[in-house]
């Protein structure tokens, strides 16, 4: 495959300010990557601060009452910041400031991502501004709180939807005002090249840790990785390892908010049409004129109406499989695996839930199912109580 | 003879509004008025969900299109009705990839071709990405402006060599936008430039003073104004025509001053 391709995905469409530093980026990236100074460092953070290697945790309970497949959970919720974010930032803030970089942008949707970014840069000394829908800034204010105790600016994005799309385009627009000092530390497995491979190479210790831990725990693989899906990068993290292994079946789960027949939407595979927007050509929600949709869904993390071009490519070859689930299904998996199991999960994790809910009974007891528990749901509390009719605020 | 080549026989004032802001009715009348005023080339700026290469002014510009029912086929229409009274002015579309690529790059460079359009410039389709329309661009003779930038350096060779119409010098590292200085050494880039093309300089990003237009008219081949004229129309809506004339008629002395 063509470099940076995935398919007939991938790319670098952006403005040509951004081409020389991408290209640098691309060049300290495969410098680092096989850096042994840098890879200890990192496995050092990832040990001692991040918490990692992450539990793979029996969840009993689930599976008695689910009746069929055992179900483990990867806990990316138990990383420090609370989210499988932390994976991708600490390598990319460590790489930015090796390549002698003073700054670091990030956009955020649920606000974790931006948390994370301001986390490893409190840590690391750089300076940080995140950008964030306005929107968002609210549905998730306790996030703009914690990025600013971290010693973050946080710009409330007013444009568009004012959402985590726009939260994206105005983070492209500040690197491209500025890229000597800055580097743009994109969260997801989306964007230009040699992003998607970045992103998605930090964040594939998932897998790498969870086919250890599975095969250790099960002595065999899973019957099937199950993961939620926005710009997809705890999915591509949870996959990763697995892609190789056929038997492993693969299941990427979308935000259908209110539906896959309604507007009110952000399942990308399920809805949308080949385009190039952010930097990438994979699936859009856009319209007939190449618009790009105002999307929806109940949790900000996964209200994008992109997906990274590695999923496009896993889509279209088969070898993954994408599931739209609603914003009630989530809700109800939040709260079934909080009574159940005793672990409050993000709500974009919920989605992953959601569907492990549905399909467990159709396996075997002997088989096992892992769901990326990608992060924690403190952040996503007041919102499930005001879903529910309870007026509480954060 | 190209249109375009015609339009930088001397000193050129690019002038760039948004169709449809804030109707396509007037974005007919105010491309007329910039021409009579002195204008050499018309940008048309396709609007777009979401511009992540421009400033505020022209972002709310596009935002006010698409609110008032831009899409592609008004836009084409626009071209074609300038296109019958304006014969010998240049039309070049600005517009991101997406919408290009939803309409398929055959039909669009077809329909660029049957409306009299002369050239396209692509912000988020760099050199390495011009293979996704340059095949139906050239078959129907529609020239690809490039863009060099402040940081393009050893880029620039490459980006010239293929640079057709003519050459979008961007001013400055970031968006769209008036700026008052302008720190790019610009005449270093454009003579790079002159190295390995024989294609006109037009000077964008931040332009919008006549005495910013006569100093980068010395420089390079001409200047391109955008977000001061949709700043204009964004000031006095459906009564922009006059003072965008006077503007055109002001900038375009400007830069035969620098003759």
């Amino acid at each position: 495959m063509e470099k940076g391709r995935y398919g007939v995905h991938g790319g670098q469409y952006i403005p040509e300010t951004l081409m020389n530093e991408i290209h640098k980026l691309e060049e300290a990236y495969e410098f680092y990557k096989n850096d042994k100074a840098f890879n200890e460092e990192l496995d050092k953070l990832n040990r001692e601060y991040a918490g990692r290697p992450s539990l793979l945790y029996y969840a009993e309970k689930m599976t008695k009452d689910l009746g069929g497949a055992k179900i483990y959970l990867k806990r990316e919720d138990l990383n420090h910041t609370g989210s499988h974010k932390i994976n991708n930032v600490l390598g990319q803030v460590l790489m930015a400031k090796k390549m002698g970089k003073t700054r670091v942008i990030a956009e955020t949707g649920a606000g974790q991502h931006g948390v994370a970014t301001a986390t490893a840069a409190a840590l690391m000394g750089m300076e940080c501004e995140i950008f964030m829908g306005k929107e968002d800034t609210e549905r998730q204010a306790l996030n703009v709180y914690r990025m600013e105790l971290l010693g973050s600016k946080v710009h409330a994005v007013e444009t568009g939807t004012m959402t985590l799309k726009d939260a994206v385009n105005e983070a492209m627009r500040e690197w491209v005002s500025r890229v000597d000092d800055t580097h743009y530390v994109l969260g997801s497995v989306m964007g230009p090249h040699p992003f998607p491979m970045i992103v998605r190479d930090f964040q594939s210790v998932i897998s790498r840790e969870a086919r250890a831990q599975i095969l250790e725990y099960e002595g065999k693989l899973p019957a099937a990785v199950v993961a939620c899906v926005g710009g997809g990068s705890n999915a591509m993290g949870a996959f990763y390892n697995f892609i190789p292994d056929e038997g492993v079946k693969l299941i990427g789960c979308e935000a259908a908010g209110r539906g896959i027949d309604t507007k009110d939407t952000a399942a990308t595979l399920a809805t949308g049409t080949l385009g190039i927007f952010h930097g990438m050509k994979s699936y859009f929600c856009q319209n007939d004129e190449g618009q790009i949709a105002p999307v929806y869904s109940i949790s900000a993390g996964l209200d994008y109406p992109g997906v990274g071009p590695e999923h496009a490519y896993l889509h279209d070859t088969g070898r993954a499989e994408y599931v739209p689930i609603t914003d009630e299904e989530a809700v109800s998996a939040f709260e079934y695996i909080a009574r159940t199991e005793g672990i409050i999960c993000a709500i974009e994790s919920a989605h992953a839930v959601a569907h492990v809910m549905k399909i467990a009974k159709n396996y075997s007891k002997d088989d096992s199912i892992i769901v990326c528990l990608s992060g924690r749901g403190d952040k996503d509390v007041a919102a499930i109580a005001r879903y529910r009719g309870v007026n509480i605020y954060e | 003879m190209s249109r375009i080549e015609s339009a930088f026989k001397e000193k050129a004032f690019v002038a760039f509004l948004t169709a449809g802001d804030p109707s396509m009715e007037k974005s007919e009348e105010y491309i007329g008025r910039l021409i009579d005023g002195g204008a050499d080339v018309i940008e048309i700026g396709i609007p777009f969900s979401d511009p992540i290469a421009e400033g505020p002014v022209i972002q709310s510009a596009n935002v006010r299109a698409l609110r008032n029912g831009a899409n592609l086929s008004k836009v084409f229409e626009l071209v074609k009705n300038v296109r019958k009274k304006y014969k010998e002015t240049p039309i070049v579309f600005l517009t991101y990839i997406n919408p290009v690529y939803k309409y398929g790059a055959e039909n669009f460079f077809k329909k660029c071709s049957e409306i009299g359009a002369d050239g396209i410039i692509v912000p988020d389709m760099p050199f390495e990405e011009r293979g996704e329309i340059s095949e139906a661009a050239e078959k129907y003779g529609i020239d690809i402006v490039p863009l060099i930038a402040p940081t393009s350096e050893d880029r620039i060779k490459l980006i010239s060599q293929v640079a057709q119409g003519y050459i979008y010098i961007v001013s400055s590292m970031g968006v769209t936008g008036m700026r008052s200085e302008i720190k790019t050494d610009i005449a270093s880039i454009v003579e790079t430039v002159r190295k390995y093309s024989d294609k006109p300089t037009a000077v964008g990003f931040g332009i919008n003073k006549p005495e910013q237009a006569t100093k980068y008219s010395a420089i390079a081949d001409g200047v391109i104004v955008g977000s001061a004229i949709v700043k204009i129309i964004e000031r006095l809506g459906e009564n922009a025509g006059d003072e965008l004339y006077n503007y055109a008629k002001e900038m375009k002395e400007a830069c035969l001053k620098a003759e």
